[in-house]
């Protein structure tokens, strides 16, 4: 009898097997199939469980309050809102607040951590001992502390809306905020951001020609006199012809307050002060772990190049050491926007605030008003990773 | 406090507690050992914490009248203080048994939450406090004030409807707990702090300088205080309820904690049924015959308590005006015990 040799598993069976149950084959894949199926029922539990439990109580469930009306005030609104728009409309004037705050925190936290780190590492002996110095004191104390040190801080300093600090006239600061003239757009506005919009997208363009210039060529040419004419000529030929682009309302005071021009309110000062320069701190040591990260060797080149110190760093030592910073500083980012709810604390109309804060508890449904919140809050933060991890990818691109 | 939401939000989800509480909250309580009752973080005259970690106020009394009446104990009381926007997450989940924390009763609250309201322990309305120096004396002419209030209360929206109501602008800055409110307006951030007129009066207390801030007169909405249980146990719904019926009850037939062992001897019928002498209409509650003077030896009857905690014998001195018994000029009137 012959014995037929068995035949081997075709190659496609192989590497299925493989990527669904990794080394352990079949087996594996089971293990797994059974672990995704029992977090499956957890999941579909709780959420069973907690609709049997909130009916038997009789308490509202579902999205329908988004609809109703909210009937309160919120102090800072980027878009029109008023107390008669709906829950929704409060869920969006929070979201942008807390966006407004975490935008420009970053912003300012980048800025002041590069400065910092930079200062840090300066053979100034002065310099880098007051670096250190911020560092050590701003990273080791709580971040709501520093919040609530900056809110009753400037507000104890600052006089009331009728003994306010007045500069020309124009800019009033008090315990309300710092008051300033608001633009309000005239005929000439639309020619005017024209006139800006072209002058910018020529500019790009005369920028990119001399960077041609100079890398196939290296023709080095002096374009800054003309990117100066275009910037600022431009518009001013333009207001010249249809007649200025806006005119100010001026703040006055009349009763409590001003009335008429912009307000920056205290809260968001003090929030945005405080959270830029808690984060900055770390940020600080971050930057300054990914330059000293790049190899002496690196600077010492470029210096035997005769390029200046700043050159060195802008040009060589900082995209290198960009690799190392980026994934730690996404996480400082990440950091920056979860913190800023802690703007209950000092009443910044944040998403925390006014959406998980007024509006739960004039609906009474947590489960849903917290669910939204923290998917909104996840949402942000991929964003914000996936914005870091592209430009993360593409340095590495760039440098092969 | 976002930490706190969170965790009874999850606790609700889950249900862990909730539907085991639903139905026996009484034998739960017993067991226990302990009734488990929500309060504020500290409103003087309502549920405040002393140096020493003990509660005082109305709304403790009310807590310490049920457990009299469970436990024949008024100790036997677990205080949990909760924030204005997490108090209903505490009572929906089971954390707590009973909320009774200067809770305004209101038709949204009665239905969507999952509770009751048992009664109104304290008839208040929403006024505003402001600086003498600014020279208001209505609340007409705070037209463009810049207005601080505690969030998740009814406080902000009645806010909002009076000054559209009246034409007014004004800009409101919202925190999340009572201390933080107090604490702007009296560094100058607002004009105007608004809130219940009983809580005015007890956190301007707190101010260093009480005497320079004034209540304005405007009352501009109704807010009627009372505690709250869940949904699906109407057995402690009753008797949660009739605590307070009993301690109203008490004032109007003239028991006292210090006469009421002398009371209970009386031959009227009407105090011969509360005290159980005459019938069981404790038991009928699910609780014991002496219900009615364990109560009031506790913590005395409305009126004494009142007194002690708001009116006239403590520091606030607010006046009983409405909530004063109704056959005395006001509206507070209790259904007979018979």
């Amino acid at each position: 009898m012959a014995i037929e040799p068995r035949k081997p598993p075709s190659q496609l069976v192989i590497k299925l097997q493989r990527t669904l149950g990794g080394r352990a084959g079949w087996g594996g894949f089971v293990l797994q199939l059974l672990f995704v199926a029992v977090l499956a029922w957890i999941a579909y539990e709780i959420v069973a469980n907690a609709r049997a439990n909130l009916q038997a109580q009789r308490i509202t469930a579902g999205f329908g309050f988004l609809q109703n009306t909210a009937g309160f005030d919120v102090s800072q609104n980027l878009i029109p809102y008023t107390g008669s728009d709906t829950y929704t409309r409060v869920f969006f004037v929070g979201l942008l607040n807390t966006l407004l705050v975490s935008v420009i925190g970053i912003f300012f936290a980048t800025v002041i951590g590069f400065i910092v780190a930079l200062g840090r590492l300066s053979p100034n002996w002065l310099l880098s001992r007051i670096s250190g110095g911020y560092v050590e004191l701003v990273r080791n104390l709580p971040v709501l502390f520093q919040i609530l040190f900056w809110y009753l801080a400037v507000l104890a300093a600052l006089p009331s809306p009728r003994q306010s600090i007045s500069v020309f006239g124009m800019f009033f600061l008090n315990n309300r905020g710092l008051v300033v003239p608001r633009p309000i757009g005239d005929p000439g506005f639309e020619p005017f951001v024209v006139a800006v919009l072209i002058a910018i997208v020529a500019a790009l363009v005369l920028w990119r020609y001399a960077r041609r210039q100079l890398y196939q060529y290296g023709r080095m040419i002096t374009i800054w006199p003309y990117l100066l004419g275009l910037l600022i000529g431009l518009p001013l030929v333009t207001a010249l012809i249809f007649g200025p682009p806006v005119s100010f309302e001026m703040p006055v005071l009349r009763g409590f307050n001003f009335a008429g021009g912009s307000r920056l309110i205290p809260e968001f000062v003090a929030l945005t002060v405080a959270l830029s320069t808690y984060t900055a701190a770390f940020i600080a040591e971050i930057v300054r772990a990914g330059i000293l990260s790049v190899h002496k060797g690196q600077m010492e080149a470029g210096s035997s190049l005769g390029l200046h110190r700043g050159d060195v760093l802008r040009l060589i030592v900082i995209p290198q050491a960009m690799r190392v910073i980026l994934p730690p500083l996404t996480n400082q980012y990440l950091n920056l926007t979860k913190n800023s709810s802690l703007a209950v604390a000092i009443g910044y109309p944040d998403l925390v605030s006014v959406f998980a804060g007024t509006t739960l508890s004039q609906t009474g449904q947590a489960i849903e008003i917290i669910g939204i919140t923290m998917g909104v809050y996840l949402l942000i933060s991929l964003v914000t990773s996936a914005i870091m991890n592209f430009y993360g990818w593409r340095i590495s691109r760039s440098m092969g | 406090m976002k930490r706190v939401s969170l965790v009874l939000t999850l606790a609700l989800a889950t249900g862990l507690s909730a539907q085991g509480a639903s139905a026996q909250t009484l034998k739960t309580i017993k067991d226990r050992g302990m009734l488990s009752c929500g309060v504020s973080q500290g409103l003087p005259g309502f549920s405040s914490p002393d140096d020493k970690g003990n509660w005082t106020g109305l709304d403790v009394d009310i807590c310490r009248a049920i457990a009299a009446a469970v436990f024949n104990d008024g100790t036997k009381v677990k205080f949990v203080p909760l924030s204005a926007k997490d108090r209903f997450t505490a009572l929906q989940s089971g954390e707590i048994d009973v909320l009774s924390r200067n809770t305004t009763w209101t038709l949204s609250r009665d239905t969507s939450l999952g509770a009751n309201f048992t009664g109104v322990t304290y008839y208040d309305g929403q006024g505003f406090l402001v600086k003498k120096s600014l020279k208001v004396n209505s609340a007409l002419e705070l037209n463009s004030a810049s207005v601080c209030v505690q969030t998740g209360t009814t406080t902000e929206q009645n806010l909002a409807d009076y000054f559209k109501g009246n034409n007014m602008k004004y800009e409101v800055i919202a925190f999340a707990s009572a201390d933080e409110t107090v604490k702007a307006y009296e560094s100058g951030r607002c004009d105007v702090f608004t809130s219940d007129v009983s809580q005015l009066y007890a956190e301007r207390l707190k101010l260093a300088n009480p005497a320079d801030h004034v209540v304005l007169p405007e009352v501009i909405s109704k807010e009627p205080l009372g505690p709250m249980v869940r949904h699906g146990d109407d057995q402690w719904f009753d008797i949660v309820k009739w605590t307070l019926f009993a301690m109203v009850d008490a004032e109007e037939l003239g028991v006292t904690q210090k006469n009421v062992d002398e009371m209970a001897k009386s031959d009227k019928p009407e105090l011969k049924r509360a005290f159980g002498t005459d019938g069981n209409l404790g038991e009928q509650l699910g609780l014991t015959k002496d219900w009615f003077s364990r109560i009031v030896k506790s913590v005395g009857n409305y009126g004494e308590a009142f007194d002690r905690n708001v009116g006239a014998g403590s520091k606030l001195g607010i006046a009983r005006g409405l909530n004063n018994l109704w056959n005395k000029g006001g509206i507070q009137y209790a259904p007979p015990i018979r």
